[in-house]
């Protein structure tokens, strides 16, 4: 581990010090630089691979895909902070899949996805000519990276297009560069005669692009870190806003698909003749594992999918619910140990004598579901391809496509759109792959595959089942022992079996959100165990610590009570990390926690509390709960999250509150399990999530003591469970160790 | 059959039972009104029949014909917003934004019908709306401001 660490990190610095507006990033690049992958038309100027100017508008390049995060908005906004543009004048574009785009950040030590990116960097590194991850390059977006990844090579990019466009008016006007000033897209002359960067396109076109600009100080800055209007809201808010669902190509057909229910089973034999004879049914072609139906209207093409049957095969995991459980019951063994990332003090000794508390925790698996089914447009010809649909992964899927129809990587365009939620799931392309074939059968024509409610939900790839077992103990008021195994199956290595990789070494998120947390407990191990694979799973908002988090808090919560100790005050005085510290005052500061005052046990309200380190920022999170007599009510919860530098507050608050609802809602009601290999729940009405009169009032607090600039998307999530499972014992005198806590209580 | 849409007569040729919303999106492209779970569990395809909201995917074209039906494409345009859309827009609710058409075709239809509601009608209301970012406090803050302008006229 450490050596694929340092390499990583040596990596990201030579990325960092060689970047030319952006683009040159890690060791093959530097050797051989990425092209830029925009092409100018006649008229236009491409100016690093991020900054395209027409005579009739400017483009910002905003290669990070938006999940709902507002990512497209945040890229333009650092992009145009240095470019000198006003967001009102600039379109945003995805740009194509291109090894420009990859993602640094996943592959560096800020990011938890370590063990995948740092597999691949060693590849790159050392040169291993078969590496897939040297021709996929990593243009990804997950694990929280985009702000870290972007924040600098994106504000360098406007940088050195802004110098360009001066150095050009500079020359051709016979002034100094130092003359110049540039604003709301215009170059400014001495005189204050205005040039808009448009009427440069022409002239720009093949423009040396000047580099090494230096960025400026954060003093000067005008959107970063201000209230914002975000670039997608008045679409989003008027229905003008097109998702990968509403996309519409000419001559276009309408299909679904059905397939084996018990995920990745086959299929033995159908009869589609009904189906065939329903009107506006086009064609039932066979695909791996089930079948498309074509049809000249989505709802024709469900309906007709209804009237098929089909023998099923059954799937390679097991059939029942109890039996994954088992499985993972049976995975804390020493042979199925993974990784033992932290063991201080001595453990065993601290274990052998006096009370020893002990507790299993469970976490089911989760749906991810996203309120847009998920869906993809594929046309397949002779010689070409191309998809358009929502993704995070373009470069996958422009592989993808390419291995399944034999048409050349070059050959097959992806255009990236907008995305109605993913939370993970659009880290998957089955619906890519599935379109693909379907398309391949009907060549020519393109097929939109959109997939039922139902349909998305059973094949989710969802969440890992997780499973923890503590053994602890306390000493004189304080937790002075914990020992905490977890047992998953590897998500990596169900996630990238997909991609046709393999996932060597440890996967480090079977720790993730339990092996580092900012507690200095004099004896505390921490080991990952891994099950045998299971249902296929992917990554879920915030990936191992949505479990974990839960697991570290939950057990150390149990050990503070047995201490007698305070959650909010004994956290306070473990804690080993003054970020973590700063973080832990400010939420007690916000909610007006006081010592032991802070919670009250057994009457009808109840606070907990919980610090979870994730994605490399500290959250901590204080909720408070009241049992009505007929359920737990979530009446409030303060959030504080440590990230270096808030880039725009208004959606840091949107995105903090929305991590919070989304985690509080799976860890109330939310769970998939399997009866004879099928997930149970289906739609939302088995798989509600948190519902607007369940929602509590969440207050919100972004703190920038750090150094490093981090992402928010995921971090938010794992401190809530625990949070909320502290205030219902609070209230309640309940200890809840398994989810959905809707198995132990009612919540109104 | 011929369907009233946005003020707009459609004739269109489908079966008595296909959901109004399918006929909105792939009849008509009108793709404002989303498809969520097509069994009346999200709200996303909320549209208004004559000025009451209700599910597109569970009321069969048939049940639309002859009704004012109006889509989120009828309630306001980017440059001329309905008092709800402009709420939205300065509350900055939308994250995702893929539940928004249907929560703001819910709030419209709450507004026109009880001007100042409660929380409690706000909550009760919106309620069968789901949104899957967690939006919620903003579409509460949303609705009251939305209020206050239709208020102020």
């Amino acid at each position: 581990m450490g050596r694929l660490k340092t390499i990583a990190r040596r990596t990201f610095l030579i990325g960092s010090a060689a970047v030319v507006g952006g683009v040159a990033f890690g060791v093959y690049t530097v050797r051989k630089p990425h092209e830029n992958p925009l092409t100018a038309d006649a008229g236009e100027a491409v100016l690093t691979p991020y900054v395209k100017i027409a005579a009739d508008g400017i483009t910002l390049i905003t290669p990070r895909a938006d999940s709902g995060q507002g990512v497209y908005h945040v890229q333009a906004a650092l992009i145009a902070e240095e470019l000198d543009v006003d967001l009102e004048q600039i379109k945003t574009d995805p740009g194509p899949p291109s090894p420009a785009y990859w993602n640094t950040a996943l592959a560096s030590e800020a990011s938890e996805f370590i063990v995948p990116a740092a597999g691949m960097m060693q590849d790159m590194a050392e040169g291993a000519v078969n590496s897939v991850m040297k021709v996929i390059g990593l243009q990804i977006t997950g694990g929280s990276t985009s702000v870290p990844d972007q924040f600098e090579k994106l504000r360098l990019a406007g940088a050195s297009a802004r110098e360009t466009i001066k150095v050009l008016v500079a020359a051709r006007e016979g002034v100094a560069v130092a003359d110049l000033t540039t604003a709301s897209g215009n170059v400014i002359l001495p005189d204050g005669q205005k040039i808009p960067y448009t009427d440069l396109a022409a002239d720009l076109d093949g423009a040396e692009v000047v580099q090494d600009v230096p960025l400026r100080d954060p003093s000067q800055w005008r959107y970063i870190g201000k209230p914002m209007q975000r670039i997608d809201m008045l679409a989003k808010s008027t229905g003008t806003q097109d998702y990968g669902i509403d996309a519409s190509v000419d001559g276009m057909v309408h299909a679904t698909v059905l397939m084996n229910p018990a995920q990745g089973g086959g299929m033995a034999e159908y009869d589609a003749s009904e189906a065939l004879a329903m009107r506006g049914v086009q064609a039932v072609v066979p695909i791996t594992g089930g079948l498309g139906i074509v049809a000249d209207n989505t709802w024709r093409a469900f309906r007709a999918s209804q009237a098929i049957s089909v023998t099923w095969e059954d799937p390679s995991f097991p059939l029942d619910q109890a039996d994954h459980w088992s499985a993972l019951e049976a995975a804390f063994t020493p042979d199925a140990q993974d990784s033992q990332k932290r063991n201080d003090g001595d453990v065993d000794s601290a274990l052998s004598d006096g009370e020893i508390l002990t507790a299993d925790y469970r976490a089911p698996y989760l749906a991810h579901a996203p309120l847009e089914p998920i869906n993809a447009i594929v046309r397949v010809e002779d010689d070409r391809a191309e998809v358009w649909t929502g993704t995070q992964i373009p470069r996958f899927i422009q592989a993808n496509v390419s291995r399944i129809t034999g048409i050349p990587a070059d050959n097959v365009t992806v255009h990236a759109l907008m995305m109605g939620g993913s939370f993970g799931h659009r880290l998957e392309d089955e619906v890519v792959k599935q379109a693909t074939e379907i398309a391949m059968q009907m060549k020519g024509s393109p097929v939109k595959l959109t997939l039922s409610r139902e349909e998305d939900m059973i094949h989710d790839f969802p969440r890992q089942i997780a499973m923890a077992r503590m053994q602890g103990k306390v000493a004189n008021g304080q937790v002075e022992a914990l020992d905490l195994g977890i047992a998953m199956p590897s998500v990596m290595a169900s996630q990238l079996s997909r991609q046709n990789q393999s996932a060597p070494g440890p996967d480090s998120q079977i720790v993730a959100g339990a092996w580092e947390q900012p507690f200095a407990i004099p004896h505390q191990r921490v080991t990952g165990y891994r099950a045998q694979q299971l249902a296929p799973i992917s990554s879920w908002r915030s990936v191992g610590a949505s479990t974990n988090g839960f697991f570290y808090n939950a057990a150390l919560d149990e050990l503070i009570e047995a201490a007698g100790a305070d959650p909010l005050e004994e956290r306070l005085r473990l804690c080993s990390d003054p970020l973590a510290r700063q973080t832990l005052e400010a939420v007690a500061e916000m909610s007006g926690w006081s010592g032991v005052g802070g919670i009250t046990v057994g009457s009808n309200t109840g606070r907990g509390v919980a610090l979870t380190k994730s994605f490399g920022v500290q959250c901590a999170q204080v909720i408070e709960v009241t049992d009505t007599g007929s359920g737990i009510r979530i009446d409030n919860v303060w959030v504080a999250a440590e990230v270096g530098r808030v880039v725009d507050p208004v959606n840091f608050e949107n995105l903090v509150q929305g991590g919070v609802i989304y985690a509080l809602g799976h860890a109330m009601n939310s769970e998939i399990t399997y009866a004879d290999g099928v997930a149970e729940q289906s739609n939302f009405d088995l798989n509600p999530g948190m519902r607007l009169y369940q929602c509590p009032n969440i207050f919100v607090r972004g703190l920038e003591n750090g150094d490093h600039v981090l992402g928010i998307g995921e971090p938010p999530v794992p401190p809530a469970a625990p949070a909320l499972a502290g205030a219902i014992w609070a209230a309640t005198g309940t200890r809840l160790r398994e989810m959905p806590f809707s198995k132990s209580v009612d919540f109104v | 059959m011929q369907l009233r849409i946005n003020g707009t007569l459609h004739e269109v040729d489908v079966e008595d039972d296909m959901p109004l919303l399918w006929v909105l999106r792939d009849e008509l492209g009108l793709t404002g009104t989303k498809f969520g779970c097509g069994i009346a569990q999200c709200g996303a395809c909320t549209v208004h029949l004559d000025g009451v909201a209700v599910r597109s995917c569970q009321t069969w074209a048939i049940d639309a014909e002859g009704a004012d039906i109006r889509t989120i494409e009828g309630l306001g345009t980017p440059d001329a917003l309905h008092a709800v859309q402009e709420a939205w827009l300065t509350e900055q609710v939308a994250q995702c934004g893929y539940c928004q058409s249907g929560q703001i075709m819910q709030a419209a239809s709450l507004l026109a019908e009880n001007p100042q509601p409660t929380d409690q009608e706000i909550d009760d209301v919106m309620s069968g709306n789901l949104c899957r970012c967690g939006t919620y406090p903003r579409i509460r803050a949303a609705v009251k401001r939305a209020a206050n302008l239709m208020q102020e006229g």
